[in-house]
Formats: C-alpha cells, structure tokens, sequence
C-alpha cells in the first residue's frame, strides 16, 4: 500500500500561523529564537481555551500533540507542549510557565487530547505539578508515598544522586 | 457473547486480579491491575517504575557522549535507532555536515535493527497465543542479525556504534558480504513464518476483530508506528520527516484501515519485507569516504531547544533536548513510542475477555525500559 | 503365550482359591502400575525430543544413552522437593485430588487388549466403562482448583470442567458410531471383528470423519493444546495445578501424558485394529502383537504432540462453540449415515 495522501494538506508558514492565532487571543508572546519551531508563551489562564481552539480550528488541526515535557526553568515550573497536525503538516510549540513552585497548577489537556493523560502523570510525579480535572493524578512511577519531586533542580537526595 | 440476560437473575462480583511484574505475557516489568467480570475485562490499569532508572535525571549531569550509552537501554531492541537519535539532535544543532557514508551505514543498521526487533516480536507473539515453536524460529533468524552486529560493532544488544558525528569505527570488511547472505536466506524463511501462523485458522479467530483502534483515537492516544499504521494513520516519521538517507530510498509506507490485532501483526511482517527491500537497495552502494565528522571532545550545545524525530521499530522516537551553552544538557526529555502505545490498552481492551487482552498485548509491542526509562 | 496360564496355575496349585485370587489381582495390579510409570516416564522424555525437533534443536541427549534416564532424574528431583502447601487450602481435599486423576488413568489402561492373552478386565461393556472411566477425572481436576483456595487455579480449574464435559460427548458419539459396525461393546469381540478388516476401512466415510472428531475431541478431554487454555502459561499462572509442588504435582503431569496414551489407545483399539497386523503378515506369531498395538499408538502420539507444537491455543469460547455448534451436529449426522451404511449394507469387509 502506497503512502496515503492526506487530504487537505495546506501547510501553514510560521507567520501565517502567528497572525492566525494572535487575532484569537492577544496576551500572547510569539518567539522563534533559539527553537526550530514556532514558540507561544501563553498564560495559564488561557491554556485550555488556546488548546481547544488549535485543536479544533480547520485550518490549524493540531490533533497531534506529539510531545509534553515537564521543566524546571529555574525560578519558574514550566510545562511544554509540541503540537503537530497530522493533516496539514505545520508543529508548534506552547509553552506555559509559572512562578509559584509550593503549588503549581495548570489546567489539564487530556480532554483534548487522550495522550495527554498519561504525560500529565509522568509531570505530576517528576515537577509536582497539578492538573486540574485530571481525572486520575496520581504518581506514575515512583511510589506513593516517595516524597519530593526528582526532576526539579533544588531536589536533594544525598544517597542516590551522584554530584559530579 | 456477553451475559447480561444471565445477569439480571443473579449479581455477579467484579475482582481484581494483577498480572505481573513477573508474567511471561507482559514483555517485561509491568503489572497490570486487571478488574473482570468473569472472563470480560472492566478496566485495565497499568502499574509502571519497576525498571525507572531516571535516565532523564541521569542525562543533566553527562556529557552528550555519555548520553549515547544510556539510550541503549531504553528500548533494547532498538539500541542503534536510540543511538541515532541523540547523535541526529546533537549533530543538528552543532550544524554539522556528515558524510554520506556514515548516513547509508546508519541507515541500512537501523533497518538490520527493525528486522531483528520484528523478528523477536513475531517469536514471542506466537508463543502468547500458544504456537510454542515461533520463538525459535524468530530467534533462528536473529541470531544471523546479531552476528552481523557482534561482527562490527562489537556487542549483540547495546550497540553503542553511533556517536555524536558519525560512527565509533568503520565497518568490518565482511560486513557488506554478511548482510547480503542475511537477505538472500531472510527471504526464503520469511514465507515461512506466513506459513507457520498467519495463514493459521485458529490464530486469525483469535486476532481478527479484537481490540479494534479507531484512527481518531490512534491520533489522540499519539499512537505511532506499527499500532498507528494499522488503523490506517499515516504517522511514518522516515516519510514525513525524513532523516539519515531515508530520503533517497523508495519504500512504501505499510498501512491498513481495520485497526485490529491482525492489522497490527500484517503491518509487522509486511514492514519487514519493506526494510529488507531498503537495504537491498543501499547495500551496495555504500559511498567511500569518511566515517566520522570532527568534533570537540567537549561538545557544547549552543543555547536553544532542539527536537528531533526517529521512527524505532516500536514507533517515533523524540528526543527534546534544552541546552544553556554548558557541556551538559539543562533538560532533556525523551519521547517514547511505548509510553503512548500503553495509554491506549485501557481503551482497547474493555469490554475483551483476558485471551484477547495477552493478543493484544502482544501487538502494541511494549519494551517496558523504554516506556519507565 | 501360555505364560498367565502357566503363573495362574501354579499360583492355585500353592494356596487356598481366595487368597489365590488376591495374590493374583495385587500381581496384575503392580504390573500395570509398572506400566504406568515407565509408559508415563518414557512418553515425557519422547514429547521433550519431539519438541525439540520440531523447534530446531536437540532436546535431552545426556543423561544416560540418549537421555533414557532423564525423567529418572527428573523424577528423583521431585520427589525430593519441599511440599508447600498453603495454610487454608482445604488439607484432605487437597491431597485427594491427584488420587483421583491417577485411579482413574490406572483403571482405563486395564482393559486394553495389548495382544489376545494380554487384557487385564475383558469386560461385556468395555467401551461403555472407558467413556465413564474418564468423565471421573473430572473431579479430581474441580477438586484440584477448588481446595488450592486460589483465584487462578479455580479460574483454571472451571474452564477445565467445563471443557472435559463438553468434548465427552463427541468421543462418546464418535466411539458409539464405530460400535454399529462391531454391535459389540466388549473390546475382545470389537478387535475380532476387525480380523475382516481394520474398522476404519470397514466404515469408510463416516468411520475417517468419526476418527477426525475423535481426535480432535480426544486432544480436548486431556487439555492439550490447542485446547490447554487450562495450563496456558502465559495467562493466568499455571492453572488448577499452581499450587502443588514435588510429588503431587508429578502425578498430575504424569497423569496428563497417560491420558494421552489412554486417548491413543482407544483409537488403535477402535479404528485401528488394536494388536492385529495389517493383511495379517504376522498372524502366527502372536506376541509381536504387542509391538504392532505399541507401534499404532506411538504413531497418533505423534500426532498429538505434532498438533501441540505447532497450532495456536483457542479461546475458551471459542472452544466451546466448536463442540457445541459444529462437532455435535456433525457427530449426530454422522451416527445416521453410519446407522444407513450398516443397514444397506455398504462396509467393505475382507
């Protein structure tokens, strides 16, 4: 069977997609520096709402999010999702990030995209960070009563972690 | 088919029964939390982090030489294809130019690869259905493939042969001469394996029709590979984001429309006449010159995010690799292609009775280290 | 072969009749256990070697000339492992239920004709005691998985009840349609009858679909694959056994390969001529009938262990839709056109 064209296949050019996007919400900042993609910085109040709308917009189609990370800036915990549209063939990546390390929260995607379950748990285990309706958060690999959280930069673990 | 008329008269109890850590059907370290109802499955809850080694945690402290190493042991069975996607990151954003020669190398090893990962699946898919004789026949076959590996780059499973630039040393002599013998007996055992057990009444009952995935839900599970393709996703990272010397080669991409058990078992063998094709096609023109692009011995990664895709043979492989300009990465995450294959076994096995649930099991093709890293 | 002749005499001639008599059935009673045990012993060892060559490699060729020792050693093993038991598994139960799996093996070996001096029971209603020899197994198996007090093993055990009474029915039904042809249930009388021809050449068409669904029904009733769902290893544990170890657990494994036996020899019996050889090339020399009895049963062994290696196991649904839909039905149509065949007169006979 030979390769299946998807139909539909309009590629959309980083600006295009900036101005598309930009007139749906405008508190967000747009960034292609040091990244092989387009960059979106978005809020955390608007994470679902942006999501949605990048899902369900024919002309982005992003039903494919093909990678969500956990990360620890520093001074903020962040998460980062890639984006990809199966139809169309035009990645993006969102980025939302936060300041308050003692309670992290951010809205959950897995409605969106039933992926996003499993990757949001593997989040909360390593970073500690809160989905809400999430319908099943619980730690994913470490044990239920481990206490801390690995992947952030301050964890301190004197016996397992080697210091080089 | 189901009891519900049974039902009505007399309660019957769901229980729990766990399947694993140690089972022979679960591929590996994984416990299931299975609630039945008799013999039909209610829920299927996976328990992971019985081989978690915190591979990411381990990557922010080495230098990217030393990161090749740990992605051997991900998923094992497709060590150079791991390999190779943290040396294309790497290699892409230090911008570097490499050879031609180390691209059709790598390419025609991460097929072998494919080869022998399929093979070793078909082994011990027939042995969870209850064909005891498949897994050495499959086993026969891989043997020639490690051969080939031990021969060149010196170990069976953790190959460690590509580094960030190129290759660690250049191919044994023999190797061209042994991969074509491998083709040309490959060839004649593979129908065999049609013989043995696709063409088999009693094993296509138990595959047709079982835990059926849907293209929507394939995508929004972000089911890649073999299990996507079977449900008619088109999702082959070698066509859509080609790397290495994929794009000079022509192969089709296996796809089917029903997204059952058996769709995912005929994308398996059909992908391994495909790889066979692909190398038949690069063996002998492997171009002369280099095997290795310099590099410092100290890489530094300039600062930035960087992404790269590669299709192992459980799916696509992503590496996502955060870099402040230090020797070390700041973050690095790895994507793995079970991860997201596992998510859906809830979805796909309600409703199934356990029988169907070890078949389909079998096909999502788990390597439990690479979904826990 | 006068030799029983010879030994029933002699025993008469030294003690009063009744002790006589229980001297003689305690002396029939060890050598049929001796078979048993090295009938059972040497089918493991021939299914090991089997395995392996249909898998590509050797199989047990150390212990001893070819591995003929092996199971002695594997036997040696378990006898000298520890017993585990759990605390509240039902303790007689427990440790009745290999009994009945091995009585009731031991009993339905007695009766067949190894050649024409060698029967042990030559009963009027032998093939009727056989089927019911074998339905009791069954309990021993419910048994099992019961008082282990263990999820998987009655998980195991159920589905195993279930299949053993199922496919009953189609060996029941496919010996009955052999039985028209001989109007005899006695297996003396039946392995005459066959003097005019084996059974199966007798019957023609109905008689080889009779012996399709006998094999097929007959690798059913002793779980073995593709209908081991029971043991299968890779679902649920080991099945209704899980819980024995050592010496119990050997009874119920040698148990499973005498079954075999007893399944092949009912075949031969029946379908094949039992000790008669074909066109009677050896007719005047009566004891190589043992050998020819031997020679038939190891072939459809083979069958059974060829089936094992290489066919998929089917799900328990699947199983029972096969006995119940397909080889019911075809079983009783066959009956009738056998009852036909008879009538009109239409068997090859020699």
């Amino acid at each position: 069977m030979g390769l299946m064209k998807d139909y539909n296949t309009k590629i959309m050019t980083n600006e295009a997609l900036q101005s598309l996007i930009s007139s749906w919400i405008p508190e967000l900042e747009f960034t292609e520096e040091k990244s092989q993609f387009l960059n979106i910085t978005v809020q955390p109040e608007q994470l679902h709402q942006l999501m949605t709308q990048l899902k369900s917009n024919s002309e982005t189609n992003f039903n494919y999010l093909f990678c969500l990370s956990g990360v620890d800036w520093g001074t903020a915990l962040g998460v980062v999702y890639h984006l990809e549209s199966t139809t169309h063939r035009h990645q993006l990546v969102v980025k939302v990030k936060t300041e308050d390390r003692d309670n992290p929260t951010f809205d959950t995607v897995c409605d969106i995209w039933y992926t996003a379950e499993f990757h949001e748990r593997e989040v909360f285990d390593f970073f500690g960070i809160i989905f809400t309706n999430h319908p099943n958060l619980q730690r994913l690999f470490l044990t239920e009563d481990w206490d801390g959280f690995p992947l952030r930069k301050d964890y301190v673990d004197e016996i397992n972690m080697i210091i080089k | 088919m189901d009891t519900t008329t049974i039902k009505n008269n007399f309660k019957s109890e769901e229980y729990q029964i766990n399947m694993g850590p140690q089972h022979p059907a679960t591929h590996g370290v994984l416990r299931l939390l299975l609630t039945i109802d008799g013999e039909i499955i209610k829920r299927v809850e996976p328990d992971l982090g019985y081989i978690h080694r915190s591979i990411e945690k381990m990557c922010e402290r080495d230098s990217y030489q030393q990161i090749v190493h740990l992605t051997d042991r991900m998923d094992y069975l497709s060590s150079h294809i791991n390999n190779e996607a943290v040396c294309l990151t790497v290699e892409n954003a230090l911008q570097l130019e490499i050879p031609e020669r180390v691209k059709v190398i790598r390419t025609i090893l991460d097929e072998l690869t494919r080869i022998a990962s399929h093979t070793l699946w078909w082994g011990v898919m027939g042995m969870d259905v209850g064909a005891l004789t498949t897994y050495f026949y499959g086993f026969r076959d891989r043997e020639l493939i490690n051969d080939i590996f031990e021969e060149t780059c010196g170990a069976r499973l953790t190959m460690n042969y590509n580094i960030p630039g190129g290759l660690m040393f250049d191919i044994h002599p023999n190797f061209v001469k042994r991969t074509k013998e491998f083709i040309a007996h490959f060839k004649t055992k593979l129908p065999e394996y049609d013989l043995l057990l696709t063409g088999n009444v009693i094993f296509q009952k138990r595959m047709k029709g079982i835990g059926i995935l849907s293209k929507e839900d394939a995508i929004s599970f972000g089911a890649s590979g073999p299990v996507g393709r079977a449900s008619g996703y088109s999702c082959d990272v070698r066509k859509h984001h080609p790397y290495s010397a994929f794009d000079k080669v022509n192969f089709n991409e296996v796809l089917k429309t029903e997204g059952d058990t058996f769709a995912r078992y005929q994308v398996r063998i059909l992908e391994m006449w495909e790889s066979l094709s692909i190398i038949e096609q690069l063996i002998d023109n492997i171009p002369e010159g280099d095997f290795f692009a310099k590099t410092n011995t100290v890489i530094k990664l300039p600062e930035g995010e960087y992404y790269e895709r590669v299709e192992t043979a459980r799916g696509e492989l992503g590496v996502y690799i955060i870099s402040t300009g230090t020797k070390n990465p700041y973050r690095m995450k790895f994507r793995s292609p079970g991860f997201s294959n596992l998510s859906l076994l809830n979805h796909i096995a309600v409703g199934g009775k356990i029988g169907d649930l070890v078949a389909t099991m079998a096909t999502l093709d788990l390597v439990i280290p690479d979904i826990d890293r | 072969m006068k030799i029983t002749e010879i030994i029933h005499d002699w025993l008469f001639s030294l003690m009063p009749e009744t002790t006589a008599s229980i001297v003689e059935m305690a002396l029939i009673a060890v050598i049929y256990l001796a078979i048993f045990a090295v009938a059972g012993l040497y089918l493991v060892l021939l299914e090991r070697r089997v395995a392996a060559w249909f898998q590509l490699r050797l199989g047990p060729n150390r212990v001893g000339y070819q591995g003929l020792l092996q199971t002695m050693a594997d036997a040696l093993k378990l006898v000298s492992k520890e017993l585990t038991g759990t605390i509240k598994a039902d303790k007689f139960l427990y440790n009745l239920a290999p009994y009945f799996v091995i009585v009731c093996a031991l009993m339905a070996i007695s009766i067949f004709p190894f050649t024409q001096e060698f029967q042990a029971f030559d009963i009027n209603i032998g093939i009727f005691f056989l089927i019911a020899i074998s339905s009791i197994g069954v309990i021993g198996i419910l048994l099992a998985g019961w008082s282990s007090n263990n999820k998987f093993a009655l998980i195991g055990a159920m589905r195993s009840g279930v299949q053993t009474i199922s496919y009953e029915l189609s060996v029941g039904l496919s010996l009955l349609t052999m039985v028209l042809i001989t109007g005899s249930l006695q297996l003396s009388e039946i392995v005459e009858v066959q003097k005019h021809g084996w059974l199966i050449v007798q019957g023609h068409i109905p008689a080889m679909i009779a012996f399709c669904i006998y094999m097929i029904a007959g690798t059913a009733e002793t779980n073995r694959a593709p209908f081991d769902l029971v043991e299968a290893e890779s679902e649920l544990g080991a099945g209704f056994h899980t819980e024995y170890s050592g010496m119990k657990f050997a009874y119920f494994f040698l148990a499973e390969f005498i079954n075999m036996f007893i399944i092949a020899s009912i075949a031969t019996t029946i379908f094949f001529g039992a000790y008669l050889s074909p066109f009677g090339i050896t007719e005047s020399i009566p004891l190589l009938g043992v050998f020819w009895f031997l020679a038939k049963t190891l072939v459809l062994i083979f069958l059974m262990m060829w089936f094992r290696w290489t066919f998929p196991r089917l799900r328990i649904d699947q199983l029972l839709v096969l006995e119940w839909k397909y080889l019911l039905p075809l079983n009783l149509m066959n009956l009738i056109l056998m009852a036909l065949m008879v009538l009109l007169g239409l068997t090859i006979q020699f």
